[in-house]
């Protein structure tokens, strides 16, 4: 039975897209056969990270009013086997998407794929709750920081009232915490909020800690997911989650400072 | 860090801890309310209404209130009543 996949956060520029991109094909590159949703229409950016920006010729919101085949605005992805991509509308605003044409194109995915996961746009309105209403798991993408846990709280209300499976009273949404952006030397100097912190706080079970690390934006520039990126901490950091998310036992890693050497220490040498 | 700071390290509240503990005030009170019943603005309406019957008072001066704290709930209802004009009745206080 498919599932769905909500990655949400309520603050904007938190790493929803980039974590889309990199859970996604983390979870295609396992052999699950995967969709990537954009639901932020209006202002599309999967198809950036994903890198099939010039691929795209129909999109969710021509599915959604019976202009196109889902067949027709589904991107195969080149690089990875059963991964596929459903770019929104650049043009059209939220309001082009209604309950029941998401439902519709949902359907159509679930007899074909494993995991189709919500690519959320910001904030708490009408396209965030499109992209949570058919969630059975959430993954809450959050940083080490005050606005953006708060905005996590909020989020997670709504979807513990608002979600389909809040209003038909069925068995909840799945709620999965992703920090992101954690950064190791400003935790140990006090400067930023611990990962024990951010749990104690929102109380929802850890999927992972990407660390902050280069290799996100780098990724980004020429779009390639970062999970494909198998040498940077983040691109690792991915892939433990994916594992965490399919039931394996993975411990986190990169929780503990590099060993650094006396001159390292003196001259404040960053990796 | 460097030698010197491991020297000069104090005992102050770093800024993290700083923010664990905002967050944790606000996120309180966000939480409770969420979790309020919503039929203050039905009750804040009905209120109103009946008030009006007896005095002539400004929409905008009435106040709902849902307190919770460990335990109990409290309603506070509080009306602003317009300056008497001399020899008018008596001036009921607020009610809260």
């Amino acid at each position: 039975m498919a599932k769905i996949i909500t990655m949400t956060s309520g603050k904007g520029g938190v790493g929803k897209t980039t974590s889309s991109a990199a859970f996604g094909t983390g979870l295609a590159m396992r052999g699950f056969k995967t969709c990537i949703i954009d639901f932020d229409v209006g202002l599309r950016n999967l198809d950036l990270i994903m890198g099939c920006e010039r691929r795209v010729v129909f999109d969710f919101i021509n599915v959604v009013n019976g202009e196109a085949r889902l067949n027709q605005a589904l991107i195969k992805d080149k690089r990875v086997e059963n991964l596929f991509i459903l770019p929104t509308s650049q043009t059209r605003d939220k309001d082009a998407l209604t309950k029941e044409g998401v439902e519709k194109v949902l359907d159509e995915l679930k007899k074909e794929f494993d995991y189709i996961l919500c690519d959320s746009p910001a904030g708490i309105e009408k396209g965030a709750l499109m992209a949570l209403y058919f969630a059975d798991h959430a993954i809450i993408v959050t940083n080490p920081e005050v606005s953006s846990v708060r905005d996590s709280d909020r989020i997670l209300g709504v979807i513990q009232a608002k979600s389909r499976r809040a209003e038909l009273g069925l068995e909840p949404v799945q709620e999965h915490l992703l920090l992101t952006r954690y950064d190791l030397d400003r935790v140990e100097k006090g400067e930023m909020l611990k990962v024990d912190d951010v749990l104690e706080i929102l109380a929802i079970p850890l999927l992972g800690i990407i660390p902050e690390s280069p290799a996100v934006l780098k990724a980004s520039n020429v779009g390639m997911p970062v999970v494909l990126d198998d040498k940077s901490t983040a691109g690792m950091a991915y892939s433990d989650a994916v594992a965490r998310f399919l039931g394996e036992k993975v411990e986190h890693r990169f929780l503990k400072p590099e060993k650094k050497g006396f001159f390292d220490r003196l001259l404040r040498r960053t990796a | 860090m460097n030698l010197l700071d491991f020297f000069r390290r104090s005992k102050e509240p770093t800024v993290a801890s700083q923010a664990k503990e905002r967050l944790q005030i606000v996120l309180a009170h966000e939480r409770s309310d969420r979790n309020s019943p919503d039929f203050l603005p039905a009750l804040q309406k009905e209120l109103l209404a009946v008030i009006k019957k007896y005095v002539p008072i400004d929409d905008e001066k009435v106040l709902v209130k849902l307190e919770r704290e460990s335990g109990c709930s409290m309603l506070e209802v509080n009306v602003e009543l317009p300056t008497p004009a001399k020899g008018a009745s008596k001036p009921v206080a607020a009610a809260s």
